[in-house]
C-alpha cells in the first residue's frame, strides 16, 4: 500500500527483485518465497549433502583399498553405501537441478517469480527435513539394503533404519513432485506473451521434460514405498516371499520410478550444457528443435525401459526383448543431443575457461557412460555384468561424469550472475583438472573389475582385484582433494 | 503513436504490481492448473497400487486366494451410490456460487460433506464386520491398503470442504467471479469419486 507513494520502486516495497546487497543473510534461513533465495537455498543445501555423500564415498573406497574388511565392519559398510547412494541421488543431484531451475526459469521466461512461491518454499524446506531424517538413521542403525531397498533384504536388516529411509524418501519425493508442479506451471503458463514455446531457452525445455517425468514416475515409487512400509510395520506380505508376497513386483514399481530418475537427474544438466556451450564457443546452438524434442523423446522412452534393470530377475524372454529394444532406442535422442553439442562448438571461438572445461568434460565422460549404457542394455552382456562393478562404473560415468560435471559447468557459468562476484579462474581450472583425473582414475578401472566378475556392494573381495581397486581409491582421494579449490 | 502505448502498458504494469499483495495477484490464477498436475501425480500413486493388485490377480492361480471370505456387496454398493451422488450434489454448490448465492453454496456443500461422512462411516462399519484382517492374505492386505488410502483421501476432501464452508461465512469471500476454493475442492472431490469407482470395480466386482 505504501507503494503508491513511491511509484518509482513498487517492486522493492513488495520485497521482490531485491539486489544481492539488499538481501539479509537471515533471508536464506527463513521461509522466503523469492525464487532466487530459494534457488540459492537449494544450491547450498545440496552442496552440503554432496560433501557428506562424498565423505561416505571416500570411506567406501578406503575400505576397498584392501581385500579384507579391516577399515570398517561389513555391516557399517552396507549402511554407508546405502546412504551414499540415497544422499547423492535424492539430496544432491535432484535438488541441485531444482536449484538451477528455481533461480533461472523465472528469469528465462520473464516471470516475476515461480507460479506458486509459497509452495516452492514448502518444497524446499522438505529437503533439510528429509535429509536430517535420513542421516539420523545412523543413530538407530542405518538401512543396509542399498538405495534400491529390495525386499526381502530391506525387510530383515536394520528395520528401524529402513523405516527412516522410507519416510525420508517419501518426504524428498513429495518435495520434488511439488517442485515439478511449479516448474511445469511456470514454464507453460508464465512466459511473457511474446515468447512462444519455441523461443524459450533450452534449459526450460529440459526442465519441463524432467518435471513431467517427476510428476508421472515419483508417485509410483511412493505407492511402492507405502506398501513396503506396511510390510515392515504391519506385517503384511506384499513383497515378503516368506508370506507369499512377490518381491519382483517391488522391483517393477521401484524401477518404474528409478529408471526415469536417471533422466530426472541428467535432463536438467543437458539443458545447462545447451546453455553453456554456445556462450563459451561464441556460436548459436546447433539444432535447437532437435535438442528440445529429444528431451521429450528421452522422457517418454524413459518411462518404458525400467525392466532392463531386471534382466536377471526371471523376466520372461519377450519382455526382455521389448525392454532391450526400447533401452537401445534411447541412445538415439541422446545421440542427437551429443552430435548437436559437437556441431555447436565445431568451428566456434572456444574459450577454455572453467565452465567450458567442465562442459567439454561432460560431453566426453557422459559419452562413455552412454556407450556403456548401450552395452548393459544388451541382455546377454547384462547377464554377465549384472550387479558387478561394471554397472557401478556405468552409473558413475552417467551421474558423476554427466550430471555432476554438467552441474559444475552451470555453477561456474552462472556463479558471477548469482553472487555478483567473479570466481578465481585458475582455481576453477585446477578444480576441473583434478576432478577429471580423479573421476577417470576412480571409475575407469571399475569397468575392468566388473568384467572380471567383482561383485558390487560387498566389503571384502578376492585379492586378485586389489591393484585396480587401489587405483580407484586413489582416484576417489584425488576427487576429494579436487573439491578443495571449490 | 508508439510512446503513449508503451506508457500506458507501463502504468498498467505498475498498478498490477502494487496490487500484488498476494503471491498470485500479478498474474492470471494458475492454481487450478497446478491442482490438476497434483491430481495427476495422485492418480499415479493409485495407479501403482492398482497395478500391484492386477499383477497379483494375474500371477496367482486363484483370485482372491482360496479361503478368502466373500466380500459383501450390499453396503459398499449403497456407499458407492452415495459417493457418486455426492459429486452431483456438490456441483449444485458450485452452480449456486456462480449465481452469487452463498447460502446455496453452503447448503449443497454441507450436504456433500454429510454424504462423505456417511460414506466413511459405512467404510468403517464394513472394516469392523469383515472376517479378515490386514495380514490374512494378499487380497486382504491390498483391500485394506487401497480402501484405506482412498478413505484418507475422502477424509482430506471433507477437511477441504470444511475449510470452504468456514471461509464462506466471511461475507464476500466467495463471489460469482472469485471462488477458487469452491472449484478446487469440487475438482478434488470428483477425483476421489472417480478413483472410488475404479477401485470398486477392481476390488469388489471383478
Amino acid at each position: 500500500m505504501t507503494a503508491t507513494e513511491s511509484p518509482t520502486s513498487p517492486a522493492a516495497v513488495s520485497g521482490r527483485d531485491l539486489g544481492q546487497s539488499q538481501r539479509k543473510w537471515q533471508d536464506y534461513f527463513s521461509f522466503n518465497t523469492d525464487h532466487k533465495v530459494i534457488g540459492i537455498q537449494y544450491l547450498v543445501t545440496s552442496f552440503f549433502f554432496f560433501f557428506i555423500g562424498g565423505a561416505l564415498a571416500n570411506v567406501i573406497r578406503t575400505e576397498l583399498a584392501t581385500p579384507d574388511p579391516d577399515f570398517i565392519q561389513p555391516e557399517l559398510y552396507n549402511q554407508i553405501f546405502t546412504l551414499h547412494g540415497t544422499v547423492m541421488i535424492f539430496l544432491w543431484i535432484i535438488p541441485a537441478g531444482a536449484a538451477f531451475g528455481n533461480y533461472l526459469i523465472p528469469l528465462m521466461v520473464g516471470a516475476e517469480d515461480m507460479a506458486f512461491p509459497r509452495l516452492n518454499a514448502v518444497a524446499f524446506w522438505m529437503i533439510p527435513v528429509g535429509g536430517t531424517l535420513l542421516l539420523s538413521s545412523f543413530l538407530v542403525g542405518a538401512p543396509q539394503a542399498g538405495w534400491t531397498s529390495y525386499p526381502p533384504l530391506s525387510l530383515t536388516a536394520s528395520q528401524t533404519g529402513q523405516m527412516f529411509w522410507i519416510l525420508s524418501v517419501l518426504i524428498l519425493g513429495t518435495s520434488s513432485i511439488l517442485g515439478s508442479i511449479n516448474f511445469i506451471t511456470t514454464i507453460l503458463k508464465m512466459r511473457i506473451p511474446e515468447m512462444g514455446i519455441h523461443d524459450m531457452p533450452l534449459f526450460c525445455w529440459s526442465m519441463l521434460a524432467a518435471s513431467v517425468l517427476i510428476l508421472l514416475a515419483t508417485p509410483v515409487l511412493a505407492a511402492g514405498l507405502i506398501l513396503l512400509s506396511f510390510d515392515l510395520l504391519l506385517g503384511t506380505n506384499f513383497f515378503n516371499p516368506a508370506g507369499g508376497g512377490d518381491p519382483i513386483i517391488y522391483q517393477h514399481i521401484f524401477w518404474f520410478y528409478s529408471h526415469p530418475a536417471v533422466y530426472i537427474m541428467i535432463l536438467p544438466f543437458f539443458g545447462v550444457i545447451s546453455e553453456v556451450l554456445p556462450v563459451h564457443s561464441r556460436k548459436p546452438i546447433f539444432g535447437y528443435r532437435a535438442i528440445a524434442y529429444s528431451s521429450f523423446a528421452i522422457s517418454f522412452l524413459g518411462l518404458i525401459v525400467w525392466a532392463h534393470h531386471m534382466f536377471t530377475s526371471g523376466t520372461p524372454g519377450w519382455l526382455r526383448m521389448f525392454f532391450m529394444a526400447t533401452t537401445m532406442i534411447i541412445a538415439v535422442p541422446t545421440g542427437v543431443k551429443v552430435f548437436s553439442w559437437c556441431a555447436t562448438i565445431w568451428g566456434g571461438k572456444i574459450e577454455l575457461n572453467s565452465s567450458m572445461l567442465f562442459g567439454l568434460g561432460f560431453i566426453s565422460s557422459f559419452l562413455i557412460g552412454g556407450l556403456t549404457g548401450v552395452m548393459v542394455a544388451a541382455v546377454p552382456f547384462d547377464i554377465h555384468v549384472h550387479d558387478t562393478y561394471f554397472v557401478v562404473a556405468h552409473l558413475h560415468y552417467v551421474l558423476f561424469g554427466g550430471s555432476v560435471l554438467g552441474l559444475f559447468a552451470g555453477f561456474y557459468h552462472w556463479f558471477p550472475k548469482i553472487t555478483g562476484r567473479m570466481f578465481n579462474e585458475p582455481l576453477g581450472r585446477l578444480h576441473f583438472a583434478l576432478t577429471f583425473i580423479g573421476l577417470n582414475l576412480a571409475f575407469m578401472p571399475m569397468h575392468e573389475l566388473g568384467m572380471m566378475g567383482m561383485n558390487r556392494r560387498i566389503a571384502l573381495y578376492d585379492p586378485q582385484f586389489q591393484p585396480l581397486n587401489v587405483l580407484s581409491t586413489i582416484g576417489s582421494y584425488i576427487m576429494a582433494v579436487s573439491m578443495v579449490p571449490l | 503513436m508508439q510512446s503513449p502505448t508503451v506508457n500506458e502498458s507501463q502504468t498498467v504494469h505498475h498498478e498490477v504490481e502494487v496490487q500484488a499483495h498476494s503471491p498470485h495477484g500479478s498474474h492470471p490464477d494458475h492454481r487450478l492448473f497446478g491442482l490438476v498436475l497434483f491430481l495427476t501425480a495422485e492418480s499415479m500413486i493409485f495407479l501403482g497400487m492398482f497395478a500391484t493388485l492386477l499383477i497379483y490377480r494375474f500371477v496367482l492361480p486363484a483370485w482372491p486366494p482360496e479361503g478368502t471370505p466373500e466380500l459383501e456387496l450390499f453396503l459398499p454398493g449403497i456407499n458407492t451410490g452415495i459417493l457418486v451422488a455426492s459429486s452431483f450434489v456438490m456441483h449444485r454448490g458450485q452452480a449456486a456460487i456462480k449465481r452469487n448465492d452463498v447460502a446455496g453454496l453452503q447448503r449443497w456443500f454441507a450436504a456433500t460433506a454429510a454424504m462423505g461422512a456417511i460414506f466413511l462411516a459405512g467404510q468403517l462399519y464394513e472394516y469392523f464386520h469383515l472376517e479378515f484382517g490386514v495380514t490374512t492374505n494378499i487380497f486382504a492386505s491390498i483391500f485394506y491398503a487401497l480402501t484405506g488410502f482412498h478413505g484418507l483421501h475422502v477424509t482430506l476432501g471433507l477437511i477441504f470442504i470444511g475449510f470452504v464452508l468456514m471461509r464462506s461465512r466471511n461475507r464476500g469471500h466467495y463471489t460469482s467471479e472469485k471462488h477458487f476454493g469452491v472449484e478446487a475442492s469440487e475438482l478434488y472431490w470428483h477425483f476421489v469419486d472417480v478413483v472410488w469407482v475404479i477401485l470398486f470395480i477392481l476390488v469388489y466386482l471383478l
